[in-house]
């Protein structure tokens, strides 16, 4: 591996973008591809594949044995809202491997009682993300119910492209959002992306089934993302 | 998939280099049956054999850190494959029962 890829390479997981490194295990030359970029031909397909499960491995193409090792930046999830669905998706996540983050300006329901051993700011989103910016590998599950708090978080959301952008509420509540949205500038495209009602349709009735449903959503989101249209 | 941490090995091996060591990187490249070690760990070593990371549960990494010492010295990439028993040349063996293929090249040298 050449000092300069490996500096760039780096640099990329650091700024929590994906990245790969192919080498030829015949001839040690190795280059660097990052999720996003152009592939021709069967590589392409297989630096897709290859970014989307995060799997690294050794394919051959055109007669050479190539190495691709995918860098992947752990999966996160922002919570907004220290409600009683919050409580539960906070330790569903933590098992599934998820970086956690409740984030409630309210501190009748942000109390680290509720909350044990959760990174809990009980600050606005506004200014929570300001220093913990949102990016492509997190995912962020609006659950308060009130605009004043989840609509800024939201169209962050969106603007950063979260992979996951779900929002608690009934389809009437959606509507008006929408509205909203709309108003703010956000795009049709955009708002198409918003899971609302949130979480898979599981018949789930419980907060703690309610957390399952959004858990088990986020997860498809994520093991499926890139894969729309084919 | 790699998760990425401030402290981990791509990070020493970079900084190695910027302290003016040579450095070879070992990266499992496939696995069969149980190993503990997913494909695309590294280990990375400089030339006094000091190492970071772990290509097996530290079965095998003593062995790779002395290949990797030539590899240093003659640039030349290298591809070692442990298994159990003596079924291969190397001595080392992995108790897990599986099998790895680990590439060990020079930092710096395409």
């Amino acid at each position: 591996m050449d000092i300069e890829i490996l500096h760039k390479l780096n640099i990329e997981r650091e700024n929590r973008r994906a990245v790969m490194v192919v080498t030829d295990l015949a001839t040690g030359k190795g280059r660097l591809i990052c999720e996003g970029d152009t592939v021709d031909g069967d590589l392409g397909a297989v630096v897709g594949k290859g970014f989307r499960s995060g799997k690294s491995g050794t394919v051959e193409i055109d007669g050479a044995e190539l190495f691709l090792n995918v860098h992947v930046p752990a999966p996160r999830l922002v919570v907004i809202g220290a409600v009683h669905i919050s409580q539960a998706l906070t330790q569903m996540a933590a098992l599934a491997g998820y970086d956690v983050k409740v984030i409630d300006p309210r501190t009748a329901f942000a109390t680290s009682e509720r909350f044990a051993g959760v990174d809990l700011q009980a600050d606005w989103p506004e200014d929570v993300l300001k220093d913990a910016p949102l990016d492509a590998y997190t995912a962020l599950a609006a659950l308060t119910h009130d605009p004043k708090i989840d609509d800024f978080p939201l169209q962050e959301a969106l603007r950063v492209g979260c992979f996951y952008v779900g929002a608690l509420g009934s389809r009437k509540t959606h509507a008006k959002r929408t509205d909203r949205f709309t108003q703010a500038g956000i795009t049709e495209v955009q708002m198409e992306k918003i899971h609302a009602p949130i979480g898979l349709n599981i018949a789930a009735a419980t907060p703690a089934e309610i957390a399952v449903a959004v858990m088990a959503e986020i997860i498809e989101t994520f093991r499926k993302r890139g894969m729309a249209g084919l | 998939m790699q998760v990425t941490t401030q402290n981990d090995e791509l990070n020493i091996a970079e900084r190695w280099v910027g302290e003016g060591k040579t450095v070879a990187i070992a990266t499992v490249v496939e696995t069969w049956g149980s190993a503990p070690r997913p494909v695309g760990a590294h280990l990375v070593i400089d030339g006094d054999g000091n190492f970071e990371g772990s290509v097996s549960g530290g079965c095998v990494e003593g062995a790779v850190v002395a290949e990797a010492m030539d590899v240093i010295s003659t640039g030349k990439t290298r591809m070692l494959e442990f298994g159990v028993a003596d079924e291969t040349a190397w001595e080392v063996g992995l108790s897990c029962g599986g099998r790895i293929r680990v590439y060990v090249e020079r930092l710096g040298v395409a």
